[in-house]
């Protein structure tokens, strides 16, 4: 009776799995229902760092979470990309539970720091997700080549991490996480260490990539310039519980691209106000940071 | 010699991370280094003479009978026999061993004794790396191992070297199947690898985690297993903390063999040699001091080989930067 059992279970999850594969060309990136995440703290104490976040990003979309720190933010991200495991709801990427998602390499990831392994080179650093999944060398040199072009350091292949500046290192992380060519990119404030002058030249150059490259985006950030700039949608999280208390449309007109005079549009200034409207004292007007 | 049970066991050599500065272009240009080179060669040539001419003025101007407070000798005596002249040793090398007529020369004798104890730390040295990177793997993969297995390490190192020599040529004249035989020398290359495999589990354990969380977790999100994460990304981390580690192994491994040989009474090599010669001082004086520079020999050439191993991994030891 029980091998029966097996069996009749095996093919129940190769008919979802299959389902699953027919769902998948039209599932959105990244689908959260009713996502909690509770972290135990000392002495039983629990902390509840996120609780009935309901998001949805389409493919292609590129999404910023905002919001003070220890909002969640953050984990929310580190959900996504099945570092942490939320403790209640639904999270689904690209259709498939998220550490699915991670064994199939269906993002990429880069974090504030560019965690750049200082013995290889920038393009072994590109190559290094290529080479541990056994990928040809010919090929191995021809995408990072494509990269190192994408990311404008072509002639840099043959340096060593510590021979770059910040926003050169932080260009390499990027161009590591697009390796695989992921629909899926996962940024935790990838520009959070740079100066504003390089930071802003970096986030040009980031919606040029993904204009070209056509992921979906989600980018944590905390500033709201970067936050409107960047993305199509800002969703604004609120601290402790992490909650969205609000997610802003950005509309710039059409599918123009983001250029720096985009800076000086009234969309952008408009949509800035809106975000920080959100962001401080709305209708539950807690002051922010001063909780407790 | 008893001090020398418990050799100098500081690992926590952690490699320079700085280098936050911006450099472009290679720094590790090629004229700039060799300069650096030769001073660091000629102001190492500079202390090695430094010693000798301190030597040689002490014998100058010191007292000949020494100075002494009842027993306590305050300042050492300064005749030939206690502090012949450095010309006396060299020259003591390059005489007959003996009196006898088809005697070899001292220096050869030296040779032979130093080549015999090298190899015998080469040997123990390889052992005590192999076991001690062994174990670092093991505690590195389990949490609960290295609770249990790391007080004993360190518990390991605080036995007396003369307590288990006896012990372990008793157990070793117990070992013997089919041909093979245990022999004395490898008692000693035992216990030379008894002190070489700590600094090594020790100095690979904190390199193997030395990789901090955001490269963990990045190569978590590259869905790798642990072993690919151990050769890509855990292996190449320690290596800085490696190299520290092998070198103190090598000097463990040249001391242990030396006083284990003394311990165990294996003859050939130079530890023994050491002890032969030290009778002799009354009426050679140079006599002594042969051995010993054979044993400053075997620490060199010890060091060296790990240093020339370090030169093949240097692009490992880069440092690593903050964005």
């Amino acid at each position: 009776m029980t091998g029966q059992d097996g069996i009749s279970t095996v093919q129940d999850s190769k008919t979802d799995q299959k389902t699953d594969a027919a769902h998948a060309a039209d599932a959105p990136a990244v689908a959260a229902v009713n996502v909690g995440k509770v972290f135990d703290g000392k002495r039983g104490a629990q902390v509840v760092a996120l609780e009935d976040i309901n998001l949805t990003v389409a493919r292609g979309e590129f999404v910023s979470l905002i919001g003070p720190s220890g909002c969640g933010k953050s984990t929310l991200m580190r959900l996504i990309a099945d570092l942490d495991q939320p403790t209640s709801g639904e999270l689904t990427v690209f259709g498939k539970s998220a550490q699915q998602a991670r064994l199939d390499q269906d993002y990429g990831i880069a974090f504030q720091q560019a965690g750049l392994l200082p013995w290889r080179t920038v393009r072994q650093n590109i190559e290094l997700p290529l080479q541990l999944h056994k990928v040809g060398k010919a090929e191995r040199t021809e995408r990072s080549t494509e990269l190192l072009k994408l990311v404008g350091l072509t002639d840099f292949g043959d340096n060593f991490p510590d021979q770059l500046s910040g926003g050169m290192q932080q260009r390499v992380a990027i161009a590591r996480a697009l390796a695989e060519s992921p629909n899926l990119l996962l940024m935790d404030e990838p520009f959070g260490a740079l100066d504003e002058m390089t930071r802003e030249h970096m986030q040009g150059e980031l919606a040029h990539i993904c204009a070209e490259t056509g992921a979906a985006v989600v980018f944590v950030t905390h500033s709201i310039p970067e936050a409107v700039f960047l993305a199509d949608r800002v969703v604004v999280l609120s601290p402790r519980p992490g909650r969205i208390r609000a997610i802003v449309d950005v509309k710039f007109s059409g599918s123009v691209e983001r250029t720096e005079h985009l800076r000086e549009s009234d969309v952008f200034f408009s949509s800035v106000s809106e975000v920080r409207e959100h962001l401080h004292g709305s209708a539950d007007a807690n002051p922010l940071g001063v909780d407790n | 010699m008893t001090a020398s049970t418990t050799p100098t066991m500081r690992v926590e050599t952690v490699p320079h991370s700085g280098g936050k500065t911006r450099r472009f272009g290679s720094r590790r240009s090629a004229r700039p280094g060799r300069a650096a080179a030769w001073r660091r060669a000629i102001l190492g040539a500079l202390g090695i003479v430094l010693v000798g001419v301190a030597w040689e003025l002490y014998k100058l101007i010191g007292p000949e009978k020494g100075f002494a407070i009842g027993d306590l000798i305050l300042l050492p005596r300064t005749n030939d026999m206690s502090m012949p002249h450095i010309a006396t040793m060299f020259e003591r090398l390059a005489e007959p061993l003996t009196g006898a007529s088809n005697s070899i020369m001292m220096w050869q004798a030296v040779v032979d004794a130093s080549a015999f104890s090298l190899y015998v730390a080469a040997v123990g040295w390889i052992v005590g790396v192999s076991v001690g990177l062994l174990l670092a793997l093991i505690m590195q993969r389990f949490r609960t191992a290295q609770s249990a297995v790391l007080p004993w390490i360190i518990l390991s190192q605080t036995v007396p070297l003369i307590a288990i020599a006896p012990l372990v040529r008793r157990w070793g004249a117990q070992i013997q199947f089919g041909d093979f035989v245990w022999e004395n020398w490898m008692s000693v290359a035992l216990i030379a690898s008894y002190l070489a495999f700590f600094p090594v589990s020790i100095g690979a354990l904190q390199g193997l985690n030395s990789p901090d969380t955001n490269h963990v977790e990045l190569f978590r999100s590259f869905g790798v297993g642990w072993w690919k994460t151990l050769f890509r990304l855990r292996v190449p981390a320690s290596i800085p903390y490696l190299i520290p580690a092998l070198q103190l192994a090598a000097a463990n491994a040249v001391i242990g063999t030396i006083v284990a040989e003394v311990s165990i009474g294996l003859k050939g090599g130079i530890g023994r040699m050491v002890i032969e010669f030290a009778g002799a001082a009354g009426g050679d004086p140079g006599k002594p001091w042969a051995p010993i520079f054979g044993a400053v020999a075997i620490g060199l050439i010890a060091a060296g080989a790990v240093g020339v191993l370090a030169l093949l991994v240097r692009r490992y030891r880069r440092g690593e930067t903050n964005a």
